[in-house]
């Protein structure tokens, strides 16, 4: 583990190595990531029965700040939130492109002050829920729901329930992942989560524009030839395109990047029989998917959103354990002194 | 400026000092002596002289006082983020005697009222010696030329465009030709703005992994390269300021080779840290240009070894706090340099990256000789002296920083290098004891 890892590692567990933020998966273990799945599994069932709560956040407070505005992700933070008991504020708030750093302190430490429990929090800025679990408010949860290009962990970790659930397990498993991998913190998150959790190999397909700076450092191979690049895959994650990315220059039009990198009915008949087909979303049919595949029985789009709030209630529930051992552990050693 | 405080017939005696002489790549112990702010004998001729005051140095290293060609002392400003008073001292404290104060102040230092103003700021609050650099287009917008001949008569010893850069090539080769008439120097930070973009971060391997916004090494070897073709044609004088890449150190080794008047410096945090350095989010390395990879410090750490890069600066920016409490890509870049730059060069001495009279000659005389001034120890030069002793250790943190930055690029750990005494024009500018 680098010096870096360990930092990381630092902030984000306990001494003795429990969650207590959940910031990237840099420097999680195979086993804290497999705790995290199965503590996921656990929390599916909830979600089938009439009544579906169970009081492990009862009395707590949540609070969603979103400074960039979403949907899905949101909803389903709230969800799983709610699911837990907890009482759940919702906040979007825009941010000034100038003032941003001193109104984020400051509208944290705000919040913070209402007794707030835990942030979930998405930013465009990389690095923005590290810097306010480690500068603003060390004493409250922060939960990462996606932040700048950097990472999206509970993203990840939901389309690893999802692989988990229709392959069993990670062994032998050849992963592709499509798109604009630049853009993307997903892709990171996912590429980190691939590797920790032993793919056999994970492959990014896309134009040369798309692609971070020496993008196999972070653990994968390069296929430009998404003809190629679909040979023998088990799963292949399609990524969201903005459509921006035609303005940057990164590429000409929407129709040649779907002849290329769509994935349609005859690129998926490349891959393994049973491929499975993934899509954080939301899907732009007919840019990145074609309807039939996005509908189709290879695809686990609708069974992701599913596990997406089982994966939150399992790290918005094991972050607040975290901090609730180390707070009776820093009281216990008060009360000693 | 200070000189005209000195009182005549002060004497000063600095014994047990290991000097740096000219000529010489070994420290000497003698003695020196120092009369109406300048050196009158050295050796034994100033051990026989006598004095009104005698410093005992007790063995630590005496130097020419340290010459920084890229300071922001943030004065006029708003006074948030340092002023001359608070930066010059932080400059003494960290062995500096002369400082380039960059243009890039609010108002911009383009007009001679604004370099007059300085010159009187620092005259009446420095206690070492302030050089303004002034703005080579008007409000540094890299348009309209600035008012060259006046600035110079006003007391700028060079020009620049601070980090803006000029953006433009036409414009940037008539910046060249209006100031090689007039025989000033220009200063120029090299980076290709559209391909620099809104990064903030060298785009390599932490960049992808952390994704964070990258500037790639080819905004700046472009720039050289534009630079150092528009430098030969105009036959301006042209310093690089702040070389991070490899590449560039190469290219201006080439055009020296061809006979281009071409000098260059980097700052001393790009010869000590590298991209790693922001792995953690840590917003104090968010600098301009960005930290880059280890074979480029390598390259830059070799370039000053063989004296292609003439100087190396502190590149001093101070910020409030403010400025840096937010999330990476929000923050200002700079970090808070001017009191460590020495210990950081000291750092890499005990490393054997560098030896000392290499790190003293690329902090005195090399910077010195780009202002066209001298910084040497020898019998009638002006007495601007550095003593420190670098074994030494002190912390920069809270408590002990001078500077309005407290973003050091190393807090809280003992570094070596402590000044012991800075001499300005011979009268005391730091000193042991002094708070």
């Amino acid at each position: 583990m680098t010096v870096d890892q360990a930092s990381k590692r630092s902030l984000q567990l306990t001494a003795d190595g429990q969650l207590r933020h959940f910031l990237t998966l840099d420097g999680l273990d195979r086993a804290l990531l497999t705790d995290i799945l199965d503590t996921a599994d656990s929390f599916i069932e909830v979600g089938e029965r009439t009544i579906k709560k169970v009081p492990l956040l009862r009395g707590r407070t949540v609070v969603n700040l979103f400074f960039e505005s979403s949907t899905r992700t949101r909803s389903t933070f709230e969800l799983a939130a709610k699911r837990l008991s907890a009482d759940v504020l919702n906040l979007d708030i825009s941010t000034s492109a100038t003032s941003k750093g001193e109104s984020l302190s400051d509208t944290l430490l705000n919040l913070e002050a209402m007794a707030s429990d835990m942030f979930v929090v998405r930013h465009s800025q990389s690095g923005a829920p590290h810097f306010i679990a480690e500068s603003v408010t060390p004493g409250v949860a922060i939960i990462n729901a996606g932040d700048g290009r950097h990472a999206h962990p509970t993203q990840a970790m939901l389309d690893m329930l999802t692989i988990r659930q229709h392959k069993g397990g990670f062994e032998g498993m050849k992963v592709a992942i499509v798109g604009d991998v630049l853009h993307s913190r997903v892709a990171r998150s996912q590429i980190r989560a691939l590797n920790e959790l032993g793919a056999a190999e994970v492959r990014v397909i896309a134009p040369g524009t798309l692609l971070p700076t020496d993008v196999e450092s972070l653990g994968c191979t390069v296929e430009y030839d998404m003809q190629k690049g679909m040979k023998d895959l088990d799963v292949v994650i399609m990524l969201r395109l903005q459509k921006e990315r035609m303005e940057g220059a990164l590429l000409p039009s929407e129709r040649e990047f779907y002849r290329l990198y769509g994935l349609s009915r005859d690129k998926l008949a490349l891959a393994h029989p049973e491929c499975i087909v993934m899509h954080p979303g939301p899907i732009n049919r007919g840019v990145e998917i074609e309807s039939a595949v996005a509908d189709g029985p290879q695809s686990v789009i609708l069974n992701q959103v599913t596990n997406g709030i089982a994966i939150r209630m399992a790290v918005m529930s094991m972050a607040m354990g975290g901090q609730v051992s180390e707070r009776n552990q820093k009281q216990a050693g008060r009360e000693q002194a | 400026m200070t000189a005209t405080n000195n009182t005549p017939g002060t004497s000063l005696k600095i014994i047990n000092g290991r000097l740096l002489l000219p000529g010489s790549d070994e420290l000497t112990k003698a003695s020196l002596h120092i009369v109406d702010g300048r050196i009158s004998a050295i050796g034994e001729a100033a051990d026989a002289a006598t004095s009104d005051e005698v410093f005992d140095a007790a063995d630590s290293v005496v130097a020419p006082g340290l010459v920084d060609l890229c300071c922001n002392l943030r004065e006029p400003g708003t006074g948030q983020k340092g002023n001359i008073a608070s930066e010059t001292r932080a400059a003494a404290r960290g062995g500096f005697t002369t400082v380039c104060a960059s243009p890039e102040t609010s108002p911009v230092n383009d007009s001679g009222a604004v370099t007059h103003l300085i010159r009187d700021v620092a005259e009446a609050r420095s206690p070492i010696r302030v050089l303004p650099v002034g703005a080579v287009t008007r409000g540094l917008e890299g348009e309209l030329l600035s008012d060259m001949a006046g600035l110079s008569s006003a007391g700028c010893v060079a020009l620049g465009n601070g980090r803006r850069g000029v953006r433009n090539a036409r414009i940037l080769r008539r910046c060249m030709a209006y100031a090689k008439t007039f025989g000033l120097t220009v200063m120029f930070s090299p980076e290709n703005q559209a391909l620099a973009a809104d990064g903030y971060a060298h785009d390599g391997l932490v960049a992808s992994r952390l994704g964070l916004l990258g500037i790639p090494e080819v905004a700046e070897t472009t720039s050289v390269m534009e630079m150092l073709l528009l430098a030969e044609e105009t036959g301006v004088r042209l310093h690089l300021s702040q070389l991070s890449s490899a590449r560039s150190v190469d290219m201006v080794a080439d055009a020296r080779r061809r006979g281009i008047g071409v000098t260059a410096d980097v700052a001393m945090h790009q010869l000590l840290f590298t991209e790693d350095a922001l792995s953690g989010f840590d917003s104090r390395f968010h600098v301009r240009p960005p930290l880059r990879t280890e074979d480029d410090r390598q390259a830059l750490l070799a370039g000053v070894r063989d004296g292609v890069i003439d100087a190396i600066v502190s590149q001093h920016q101070p910020h409030d706090s403010a400025a840096k409490q937010a999330p990476l890509g929000a923050t200002e870049p700079g970090l808070s340099t001017i009191e460590s730059t020495l210990s950081m060069g000291l750092m890499l001495v005990s490393r054997g990256e560098l030896t000392l009279p290499a790190l003293l000659r690329s902090l005195t005389a090399g910077p010195a000789a780009i202002l066209g001034r001298d910084a040497c120890i020898e019998a009638g030069a002006i007495a601007d002296l550095c003593v420190f002793d670098p074994e030494a250790t002190w912390t920069p943190g809270e408590g002990t920083l001078i500077s309005a930055g407290r973003h050091a690029p190393v807090l809280d750990n003992a570094i070596p290098g402590v000044v012991k005494l800075t001499l300005c024009d011979g009268r005391v500018a730091w000193g042991v004891g002094s708070s």
